[in-house]
């Protein structure tokens, strides 16, 4: 009773207006919505050099045809390993950085609402991925049945297997409690006169990430777990020998798998539906509209997870309605679009690092919108599905869509977090250098998939051999160039660049603009007031 | 000789779109991939060119001043409406491809084909044939790292096989497949058919061969190592030389029996 009534004591006064605790035990005991959101982004940002590696290992020995540096059950690995790290480890926590930095701030709360929670789902994150990677070194070898986990194939993983499904779950489970958090914190925290469709676009979008995130990890927890158990505990879920269908697993992955592909864009849509008003200098076009596509995009990524699977055999009743669904996606998608497309129309623009990668972001992520289009197309699909084909059209709406996102997120809010504009030419350089590099890489592999070259292997007929080349000179291109991001970024860090204003950009909209730069420890002791009429994105 | 090999694979190499292929079905499905770029090709030139219009037009070092509109209810109905449109225009013929698709009824023949690790089984039913179809040697010898084979002197390196699926051409063949221990993916472009092996089930697929010639294609389904190494060739002959093989085939395997 005494502890807890001292604890509270203590809690009390770490509110109070004294700055963070020094050294490690800073990060470690954090309850900060700040300090969580930058350890979400460094560990997202070595995360991404972990899976850049292994892309280039896998790019490497595809230069040219033949076995040059690994063999295949090593090249399976990595791909496996590549798709993991990066979706669960690159991208989703960075965007969850920047809703914990960010939220709070554009919402006008003093922190995130569960703040110890907010600890732990981080530091689960390091503990899942020292698991997963931890699995390279073990007798077997990492899992090599890709990121998908089909089995029968993926129950022939050695001993990597158990810590693959811990690792899964682990993920899944910081996942869930980040977006728990999101969503108590957003429909509790905002300021008086924040009314939900006066909210800015990200902090919209993530909210309906959040519920996506909730609505399906638990499906992923549970089709890993009913793969464990058919490893070890002699139950038959997929294997057709105990009565079982290996389809129910795919069915059930991708019923996870589709609308978390959209949790990995809706917030790179938040971002840009920020940062093209910013620099148009004119109000979000459409920004009602916008909320009402996002929101049927989510709803739409729950009836259309069969468009993976359309080579299994299903009824062709089946492949019909998830066709026409999936058809049907282009239609809030169009809307999105043509709603920045018309944000930036008679506006008055100016081409910062933010705007650029946001402007990368809409004319690349749309082409990898088109050949969404082109997937759903069924008889077409049975010729694109699992080749080079979807390989160009995933990495399109991931690369230059969600990882260009969250790169327009970090320079365009780098200057509030560090109080240290960024060096503008050098992030310059590191935009058009990734613009090309990112279209060399994965622009051929639209004609390689074509031209019939499956994905997924180490090794190639012949008359594959000259784009491949191209888009592995690309990747390490683009791979190179991400040092020059981590280089920025150093130098903001340490304070190594101008001064940024309060408002660092040209009369931006939104609450976090009205906080010193950088951002104090501490953000609205007070609720901000804010005018019933305020626009704020 | 080596002039003509050159420009063969030099046509060969930068090939960027997909191949009409040898059957009714594969030209139609080629048709519908058209179609659907070229609409994308036509959206991207208005909606690409209207923001490449407004990105030089509409910037501030012009000294274009910012408009301030933020809704136009017939703005968003237009771009609702025109793209239910095309989708209902692209969604038709796909259906009505895919009802072709699923028809396999009344084959001439029926082929019961197996996925193994890492190889593929052909089983003609009712005929007493059947054999495994494997990586061609030449191949399997340069694939491994540290060959010392150029792989670009083996001819159809790793889409060669030891004993290629022989098939009339003209015949409606009915495939059903299967697999014998994990996921694998029937694939051959020229047919238009990728359809997976799955154990304990059997899926169901057909084509109609219209030219004589060989085709080939790999296995699409990730299996394990060797998912690479297991290439699909079809060869298809005149009926005749069908018969033919096929009586040869079949009085191999009654020595076999009889043998035993």
């Amino acid at each position: 009773m005494t502890t807890a009534v001292a604890d509270r004591a203590h809690g009390d006064e770490q509110h109070g207006h004294h700055g963070p605790a020094k050294g490690l035990t800073r990060w470690l005991f954090t309850t900060n919505h700040k300090d969580i959101g930058t350890l979400y982004l460094v560990f997202s940002l070595i995360m991404f050099f972990v899976g850049g590696s292994m892309a280039l290992v896998v790019r490497s020995e595809l230069f040219t045809p033949g076995l040059q540096f690994v063999h295949p059950e090593f090249f399976n690995q990595m791909t496996t390993m590549h798709a993991l790290v990066m979706i669960f480890g690159a991208v989703m926590p960075a965007f969850v950085g920047l809703a914990n930095w960010m939220i709070p701030m554009m919402i006008g709360a003093p922190d995130m609402a569960l703040p110890r929670m907010n600890n732990w789902s981080f530091w689960i994150l390091p503990v899942a991925f020292s698991i997963l990677l931890s699995t390279l070194f073990m007798p077997g070898g990492a899992p090599a049945g890709g990121w998908t986990m089909y089995p029968p194939l993926v129950l022939q993983t050695g001993d990597a297997f158990p810590f693959l499904i811990f690792s899964v779950h682990l993920m899944g489970l910081s996942s869930i409690m980040g977006a728990i958090n999101v969503i108590v914190t957003i429909l509790n925290m905002r300021t008086e006169n924040m009314s939900l469709l006066k909210m800015p676009m990200f902090v919209w979008t993530w909210l309906i990430t959040a519920y996506l995130l909730i609505a399906v990890m638990p499906v992923l927890a549970g089709a890993v777990t009913m793969l464990l158990t058919d490893q070890f505990f002699g139950t038959s879920f997929f294997l057709a020998a105990g009565g079982g269908d290996p389809v129910m697993f795919q069915h059930i992955f991708w019923f996870f798998g589709h609308p978390e592909v959209y949790i990995m864009i809706l917030p790179a849509f938040g971002i840009v539906s920020e940062i093209i008003p910013t620099f148009a200098r004119k109000p979000l076009f459409g920004h009602d509209s916008m909320v009402y596509a996002a929101s049927s995009i989510a709803f739409l990524s729950f009836i259309v997870w069969a468009h993976h699977m359309f080579t299994v055999g299903m009824p062709l009743t089946g492949q019909l309605f998830f066709m026409f669904a999936t058809m049907l996606i282009a239609v809030p998608t169009g809307v999105k679009v043509f709603n920045w497309a018309a944000t930036m129309w008679r506006g008055s623009m100016t081409f910062e690092t933010p705007m650029l990668f946001s402007l990368a972001f809409l004319f690349l992520f749309t082409i990898g919108g088109f050949s969404g289009l082109m997937l759903a197309i069924v008889p077409a699909d049975i010729q694109y599905h699992d080749s080079y084909f979807v390989v160009a059209h995933f990495h399109y709406v991931l690369v230059p869509g969600a990882i260009f996102g969250i790169m327009a997120a970090v320079y365009y809010w780098l200057p509030k977090w560090t109080g240290t504009m960024y060096n503008e030419t050098l992030g310059k350089w590191h935009f058009w250098l990734s613009t090309i590099f990112v279209n060399v890489t994965f622009f051929p592999m639209h004609f390689l998939g074509l031209a019939g070259m499956p994905r997924r292997i180490p090794d190639y007929a012949t008359q594959f051999a000259d784009f491949n080349s191209v888009a592995s000179v690309g990747a390490i291109g683009f791979g190179l160039s991400q040092l020059l991001f981590a280089w920025v970024i150093l130098q903001c860090v340490r304070r190594n660049g101008d001064a940024a204003t309060n408002e660092v950009w040209d009369n931006p909209k939104g609450l976090e603009w009205t906080v010193p730069s950088p951002a104090p420890y501490h953000t609205f002791d007070e609720p901000p007031q804010v005018s019933s009429q305020a626009a704020f994105s | 000789m080596f002039g003509l090999l050159a420009a063969e694979r030099a046509l060969a190499d930068w090939t960027l779109n997909m191949r009409k292929g040898i059957t009714a079905l594969s030209e139609e499905t080629w048709t519908l991939h058209m179609q659907v770029f070229w609409w994308c090709v036509a959206i991207a030139i208005v909606v690409f060119g209207t923001m490449i219009y407004s990105l030089f037009a509409h910037r501030k070092s012009r000294g274009a001043e910012a408009a301030q509109f933020s809704h136009s209810m017939s703005a968003e109905v237009i771009w609702t409406v025109i793209p239910i449109i095309i989708l209902l225009i692209m969604a038709v013929p796909s259906a009505e491809t895919l009802v072709k698709l699923e028809d396999s009824r009344k084959p001439d023949m029926t082929i019961v084909i197996t996925g193994y690790q890492w190889k593929w089984h052909y089983n003609y039913q009712g005929e007493n044939v059947a054999y495994f179809s494997s990586l061609a040697r030449t191949s399997a010898d340069a694939r491994r790292k540290g060959s010392g084979i150029d792989p670009f002197t083996v001819e159809n390196y790793l889409l060669d096989v030891d004993r290629p699926l022989v098939v009339p051409v003209g015949a409606k063949v009915r495939i059903l497949l299967t697999s014998n221990d994990v996921l694998h993916a029937w694939w051959v472009p020229d047919l238009a058919i990728k359809k997976d092996a799955i154990p304990g089930f059997m899926n169901e697929a057909w084509f109609r061969a219209e030219h004589t010639g060989t085709y080939r294609g790999q296995c699409a389904e990730l299996c394990g190592k060797d998912h690479g190494y297991m290439p699909v060739v079809v060869r298809v002959v005149e009926q005749d030389a069908f018969d033919a093989w096929l009586a040869t085939q079949k009085g191999q395997a009654e020595r076999v029996a009889s043998a035993e």
